[in-house]
């Protein structure tokens, strides 16, 4: 039976040296972006913003075991993570947030990350039909389903894992237990208290994991995803975090929770904990961190100002992918827009 | 499904070339087509309940599995919405799915990926994921089927943008309309009236294949002058049979058969219009915000001039499909049409 507590000290596997340099600076620049992020929803830039902060570790270690020339990750709308660490044209990314596009502005197919998707447990079965259409046409690369806690009750998550199982796809089913679905806790959430757990009936291996451990997280979907790249089926990953700041930024945390606990959270903040073990391990040192720190703000810097100047699109993209085969009717509703619209 | 590496099936097409002319029904005209286009095009793949072993339960992919391989052609799990959102997930790879589900009821189950997934996918990624999915969806009552197997959910289709909608009439429709359906880039749910499934009727699948008239185009099953009848799937032989009897008391009607509720053919409802100024539209599925309104209004818009009296809408009523010794007197009648045509004929402005 898989804890529901982060396991804290004990045989934590090692990242390798290169890979922790890599995985420090873009857990940083996905915090420093996160920040910039609230500031541009509070000056007015972005009509709302979902944070992701507490989360780096699980989002950022696993992501860079996927391989983004082979695989595809399905996310919802918390993984801004994981797009950063898997090369996603960021500004394109948190064009979603601006409210230019709803799916944001990037190439998802080229980016092998699907558009943002609100419906939680909405891109979950994607997952599994694009993992099966892999397979079927002999192909190498593997999905990975993004979902959280809150997710983990929706039917479709139940419908795809039953898919995935009994077709044996090549998916890795990656929960962020972050045991707060908005104002509903891990305990009026997932009954017998373990998504992961339910690995078990689907026929899946089910890890829990310490989602602020980085390396840990990166272990467990390395592992899953070679089983399914060699024809081994899916896996269900849950990384145990938490969710610091507020659901989104139009939310208040005090209506449901109590202050000390996320105090208490924050203190396992996963960005100082990576750096604790690169400094013990030899992994980074003072310089590395310093360079780190200086290219994280300047890259999030330079998304912030691409997504505050990216222009907004133009009325007539209203219209332009509705369909690909256009029809007469909505030839003529983009007449109207044309002539009693956009004046 | 056997998931194997390769199995060269997608490669093979015996006996998948559109046939000679010959009589068959709706249910083998649907099986002919689907056999057209898993030979056609490699990256089409026919999935749903029990669509591959058995064959369906209306037998619709009765042998496709043995002929084309458990690869193109398998069964999946009892879950409508996985369904739908592994068809989202296969086009996002490249293929060309057409998903099945067993009945027009058990379609709401699945409505979240249809219609917040499927439909948006394109339009959400700007191009970047196309959605050329064809939805099979057996429909329409008529065979006094249990609760959930006898719907009308065209209405509900044609409102959400991304999807376009296709329901066949006769065995030639559902030939060309599934074939021109899977070649269409977007996303195209196929309702199929059940209640025509088993009537045969000749096809000439060469000709159909070759077919190239656009999407959206409806077509005069029966020309007339005195007023026009507008409908689609099992209404349109309902329509024919009105049509029949009123000529024999010499009121001549048109017949016309809609074949796409979206995008839905203006034109063509309007050049109608103005050739017999009477319209009446019939539909099973219920009255209010049924898609006979929205007939209505686009005639009434295109050939408000030419009309002699109100379009006339001859709908279900608006009750839940009733079982079976009720469903008689839930669907429209000739008599209720020819009701509808008398009352367009004895109009009088005031």
């Amino acid at each position: 039976m898989p804890t529901t507590e982060p396991s804290g000290a004990g045989a934590r596997p090692a990242l390798d040296p290169e890979l922790a340099r890599r995985c420090y600076l873009d857990m940083l620049t996905a915090r420093r972006i996160d920040e910039e992020a609230v500031a541009l929803q509070r000056q007015g830039v972005f009509p709302a913003y979902v944070s992701l902060r507490g989360q780096e570790a699980a989002q950022v270690a696993g992501a860079l075991a996927i391989d983004a020339e082979r695989d595809f990750a399905f996310p919802t709308y918390r993984e801004m993570g994981v797009a950063l660490a898997l090369g996603v044209d960021m500004p394109g990314y948190m064009a979603s947030h601006r409210a230019l596009w709803h799916g944001g502005l990037y190439d998802p197919a080229a980016s092998r990350f699907a558009p943002i998707n609100a419906v939680v447990g909405g891109p979950v079965p994607h997952a599994v039909g694009w993992a099966v259409g892999e397979r079927l046409r002999g192909g190498p690369g593997c999905a990975v389903a993004y979902f959280g806690d809150g997710a983990s009750s929706e039917g479709d998550v139940h419908e795809a894992m039953n898919f995935a199982g009994v077709y044996r796809a090549p998916v890795v089913f990656f929960c962020q237990n972050n045991r707060w679905a908005l104002s509903v806790p891990n305990e009026r959430q997932v009954a017998g208290g373990s998504v992961a757990a339910r690995a078990a009936g689907y026929g899946m291996p089910g890890t829990a994991v310490d989602g602020n451990d980085a390396a840990e997280v990166h272990a467990a979907m390395a592992e899953a995803l070679e089983r399914a790249r060699s024809g081994g089926g899916p896996s269900l990953i849950e990384a145990l975090t938490y969710r610091v700041e507020p659901h989104s930024t139009s939310d208040d945390p005090t209506r449901y929770r109590d202050l000390a606990e996320e105090h208490a959270w924050r203190e396992r903040d996963p960005i100082p904990a990576l750096r604790a073990r690169m400094e013990a391990d030899g992994s980074g040192d003072g310089a590395f961190f310093a360079e780190a720190e200086k290219r994280a703000a300047e890259r999030a810097e330079a998304v912030r100002d691409a997504v505050a100047a990216a222009p907004e699109p133009d009325g007539s993209e209203l219209f332009t992918h509705v369909f690909r085969e256009p029809t007469e009717e909505l030839a003529r509703q983009r007449r109207v827009w044309r002539e009693e619209v956009e004046l | 499904m056997t998931v194997t590496e390769e199995t060269g099936a997608r490669e093979e097409a015996p006996g998948g070339e559109p046939g000679a002319p010959r009589e068959m029904s709706m249910q083998q005209a649907i099986n002919a087509a689907l056999r057209t286009v898993l030979a056609e095009d490699p990256r089409t793949l026919v999935f749903g309940e029990d669509v591959g072993r058995l064959g369906g339960v209306f037998r619709v992919t009765d042998g496709l599995q043995a002929e084309f391989g458990p690869d193109r052609v398998f069964d999946t799990p009892l879950a409508e919405s996985a369904i739908a959102g592994m068809a989202v997930g296969l086009a996002m790879n490249g293929w060309r799915p057409i998903p099945e589900l067993q009945f027009d009821g058990f379609a709401y189950p699945a409505i979240d990926q249809i219609v917040n997934q499927l439909a948006r996918m394109n339009y959400r990624s700007r191009g970047a994921l196309p959605m050329p999915v064809t939805l099979r969806l057996p429909s329409f009552g008529g065979i006094q089927a249990p609760e959930h197997h006898g719907e009308s959910l065209e209405a509900l289709f044609a409102h959400v943008p991304g999807l376009k909608v296709a329901a066949p009439s006769d065995p030639a429709e559902a030939y060309r309309l599934l074939v021109q359906s899977v070649r269409c880039d977007d996303p195209v749910v196929y309702l199929e009236p059940k209640a025509r499934y088993w009537e045969r009727r000749p096809v000439d699948p060469r000709a159909a294949a070759a077919d190239d008239t656009p999407v959206g185009r409806s077509r005069v099953v029966r020309p007339g002058r005195h007023a026009t009848l507008v409908a689609w799937g099992a209404m349109v032989h309902r329509c024919l049979q009105a049509a029949e009897l009123a000529a024999e008391d010499g009121v001549e009607l048109e017949v016309l058969d809609l074949r796409w509720l979206k995008p839905i053919d203006a034109e063509g409802l309007a050049a109608s219009a103005a050739r017999t100024r009477r319209v009446v539209v019939v539909h099973e599925a219920p009255l209010t915000a049924g898609l006979g309104a929205e007939v209505s209004a686009l005639v009434t818009e295109r050939a408000f001039g030419e009309l002699a009296a109100p379009v006339e809408r001859v709908a279900g009523f608006d009750v839940p499909y009733p079982a079976g010794p009720l469903e008689p007197q839930y669907l429209p009648t000739a008599d209720r049409i020819l009701f509808a045509v008398q009352r367009t004929l004895e109009y009088r402005r005031r």
